[in-house]
């Protein structure tokens, strides 16, 4: 039922009763001096739920040792990188920037210290997505907002973190201010908008990232989002796309995202921030409504209930099969540490493991299953752009998204930014042949033209 | 699609059924909100768990098919439905009702008369195995002995049992069982929050158990329980509706809640789950217990005793502990896989075991 400390890969505490029947004699004696942290056996634990069993060090430790551990072993960040950090000002972000900065620092100071200097510091950067034109919130609380995140980044020590502030409108060439209002309120399901708002968000982080020169994005989803989205994504009936979303490394996109905090609780983030006073900016997100916010309260509740379900929902998710693209792809061996080669020989997934897909919804980026593929192959040839855009998206995007009634599909389609139709584009047309393969066994006919 | 507040407030009756577009829609049908007639309901209630039949090769003709009947709506309707369609399709199906007699007087002793009734209403031979003729105990008896904790263990294990005994008894080739597309929704949720990959993986088979003696079947996996409702309620179809008294609030779980407010918000949300169920792909080779036969009834059990049986020996020794949670029993060389129930009562609604396939 609950998640087993014992085999649980993300350190959750369970409850104590669960501890006492795995954790055995170490615990009862802890128990018995019951204000020394476990670990340390020293100092006196923190306070608070989560943290209850760890002095500030033991868990300030733990917590960097996780983040640390999901870097190296999945070749995240390499000497040679130049990484973004999206950062809502939330604290999952905040921690996200926090811990990586802290491992610049420390490859600096290896960097000044070592003769040869043979190993680069890698580079940080930091991405804000500016949602001024299409939030309900008054203009100059997100100005103050944004003040304040300047005033973070610009506090951390040496080297120099640039942050980027983008207006998520500059996804369209030109003012797209309008047309990302009216694309928006095309969608008429609450949390189709929601949903899409998402993609627009990583595609515009995909945009900064892939200008300024960066080759890897950091995004601070932690555990705890992480099994809100396992839910979500089964309500919605995205079970075969679901596992390409929460694996540490995501290279489906140009530039590839990581998820270093993927193994790290929202309340230890929260305690961080607030043990060690890092200032987060909280009045930018609005209330989820619809099934996203139903589903995160449902969550909510589970993990008030018993401290280590969302571990287990992770852990459940995690055991599903992956896809091809959520490793960093070894083309360049050389740079990666030794170390982290053999670890991650030890943690990569192998070819074998995997599903390799080659076509994606052009609006979310999920690999198409089996019967999106069919339909997506049986389309005639004689299809308006519009269309064909339509029968491209996965089954999921099409009923929340996409408009239901077929008249105003072509103004839903003038509404779209550049790249997601391109997206559409490549992965229609290009690979009908490819995809008739992965659907061979469904055929009823092999020539094409019985369809 | 959040439709529950963009259909627009119309005058009850006013409006023409969106199917035949002649009579007037008496209902908005819970599955698409269609706002529909009665006889066109009937329809695509029917004709959709008919194609569900076809589809899946769900029996074939001249086949003997045991429905598991406890008197509740699922059952009752899927009887009905069932023989209906048997007739009207010509599936050649030679149809019993077979139910289980707990022994829970108030609760099942009034619900079989239910059954007994729908016997004479369709015509349906009906065969009710009890587990005082197959164990020596009723449950009024366990629970008297054990109390209300973990009786709902008893009841399951038992249960499971006695379908297929009662199935062996009728010869059938084949039984089918009332669950609907919320339980198998509910099931799948289940299984993710209690991480238990092996039953995610064939929660939404509609067949299971081909390896075992009879396999089971799920007509209804696609039907929705209001749908359920609906169709009693407007056909006055002859059913039971009362909670068994040992487990008065186990009915209405957590995840069931979250399913009903999910259907409210987004009806397509129930197969969506089912779907995301059946689209999961297991990467490790999850390990599935072996299985042999019981040494002492020869019952199916991937242990050297039965689950019925090591439970079945604690309460004629007087140690009605035995097999429940970690205890150690006939089988204590090997890890007991019992869950507690008692810590899941919160999250889970069915508690009856009735859907451990």
């Amino acid at each position: 039922m609950a998640c087993n400390p014992s085999n649980c890969q993300s350190n959750c505490y369970g409850n104590e009763e669960k501890a006492e029947v795995v954790v055995g004699e170490e615990y009862v004696s802890a128990n018995q001096n019951q204000n020394l942290c476990i670990k340390c056996k020293t100092k006196e634990p923190i306070g608070g739920d989560e943290g209850r069993m760890f002095c500030i060090e033991c868990f300030r430790s733990n917590l960097y040792g996780k983040f640390r551990l999901a870097v190296t072993s999945h070749a995240m960040i390499t000497p040679t990188d130049n990484v973004l950090v999206a950062f809502s000002g939330g604290p999952s972000s905040r921690v996200a920037l926090q811990f990586v900065h802290e491992l610049q620092h420390k490859s600096l100071k290896n960097f000044d210290a070592s003769r040869d200097r043979s190993l680069p510091v890698f580079g940080v950067g930091v991405a804000f997505i500016d949602e001024t034109t299409i939030s309900p919130l008054p203009s100059h609380d997100i100005d103050r907002a944004i003040q304040d995140i300047r005033l973070i980044v610009s506090n951390l020590a040496p080297p120099i973190k640039q942050l980027h502030v983008v207006p998520i409108e500059n996804i369209y060439s030109g003012d797209g201010t309008n047309r990302l209002k009216n694309l928006l309120d095309a969608v008429s399901d609450t949390t189709g908008k929601e949903d899409l708002l998402l993609h627009l968000r990583m595609l515009s982080l995909q945009k900064v990232a892939s200008e300024s020169g960066y080759n890897k994005i950091v995004l601070g989803l932690c555990t705890s989002r992480i099994a809100c989205h396992v839910i979500l994504a089964t309500v919605k009936g995205q079970g075969y796309s679901l596992p390409a979303d929460i694996q540490y490394v995501d290279s489906r996109w140009e530039i590839p995202i990581v998820l270093p905090l993927r193994d790290c609780l929202v309340q230890e983030l929260n305690m961080l921030c607030h043990l060690d006073g890092l200032k987060t900016v909280e009045l930018l997100k609005g209330p989820c409504s619809g099934i996203n916010g139903l589903v995160s309260s449902f969550v909510r509740i589970l993990q008030e209930e018993n401290p280590s379900r969302e571990c287990t929902i992770v852990r459940t998710a995690g055991k599903l099969t992956p896809f091809h693209f959520n490793r960093i792809l070894e083309s360049d061996d050389s740079v990666i540490p030794l170390a982290t080669r053999r670890r991650q020989k030890r943690y990569n997934l192998k070819p074998n493991e995997s599903i390799s897909s080659e076509s994606f919804c052009p609006i979310c980026n999920s690999p198409l299953n089996k019967s999106d593929m069919l339909r997506l192959s049986n389309l005639g040839s004689c299809q308006t752009s519009s269309d064909s855009f339509g029968a491209a998206c996965c089954s999921s995007c099409r009923f929340q998204i996409l408009p239901k009634d077929p008249s105003s599909m072509d103004h839903f389609y003038s509404l779209l930014p550049q790249p997601l139709v391109a997206r559409a584009k490549h992965s229609s047309y290009d690979n009908l042949s490819l995809l008739r393969e992965q659907i061979q066994d469904c055929l009823l006919s092999d020539s094409e033209d019985d369809s | 699609m959040e439709k529950g507040e963009e259909e627009k407030p119309t005058k009850a009756g006013s409006r023409l059924c969106c199917i035949c577009n002649q009579r007037r829609a008496a209902l908005k049908r819970p599955k698409t909100l269609q706002q529909i007639c009665r006889e066109c309901f009937y329809e695509v209630f029917e004709e959709e768990i008919h194609q569900v039949i076809v589809e899946n090769q769900l029996f074939k003709p001249g086949e003997r098919l045991a429905i598991g009947a406890s008197g509740g709506k699922d059952s009752t309707v899927l009887a009905y439905v069932l023989s209906e369609l048997n007739r009207r399709h010509n599936y050649g199906l030679d149809l019993f009702l077979l139910s289980v007699d707990e022994g829970i007087t108030g609760y099942r002793d009034d619900s079989l008369e239910t059954v007994k009734r729908n016997e004479i209403q369709y015509g349906l031979p009906l065969k009710i195995v009890s587990y005082k003729d197959l164990y020596g105990w009723t449950m009024d008896e366990i629970v008297k002995m054990i109390g209300l904790k973990n009786n709902c263990t008893f009841c399951g294990v038992f249960r499971r049992q006695a379908l297929d005994r009662g199935a062996a008894l009728l010869k059938v080739d084949k039984v089918a069982t009332g669950h609907n597309a919320d339980d198998i929704a509910e099931t799948v949720l289940l299984n993710i929050l209690r991480g238990d990959i092996a039953r995610l993986s064939r929660c939404t088979s509609i067949v299971t158990g081909e390896d075992g003696p009879i396999p089971r079947c799920k007509p209804f996996k696609y039907t929705y329980e209001k749908e359920i409702v609906m169709y009693a309620y407007f056909k006055r179809l002859d059913y039971f509706s009362t909670e068994c008294i040992y487990s008065p609030n186990a009915y209405r779980g957590f995840a069931r809640e979250f399913i009903k407010d999910l259907e409210r918000i987004r009806p397509q949300a129930i197969l969506d789950i089912i779907q995301s169920g059946e689209d999961f792909r297991i990467s490790t080779f999850t390990k599935m217990p072996e299985q042999g036969t019981c040494e002492r009834c020869g019952y199916i059990s991937s242990q050297k005793w039965c689950k019925a049986c090591v439970l079945l020996e604690g309460l004629n020794r007087g140690l009605p502990k035995l097999g429940i949670g970690r205890s150690r029993g006939p089988n204590n060389d090997r890890k007991n896989g019992t869950k507690e129930t008692n810590g899941a009562k919160s999250i889970e609604s069915k508690q009856c075991g009735t859907l451990d396939f």
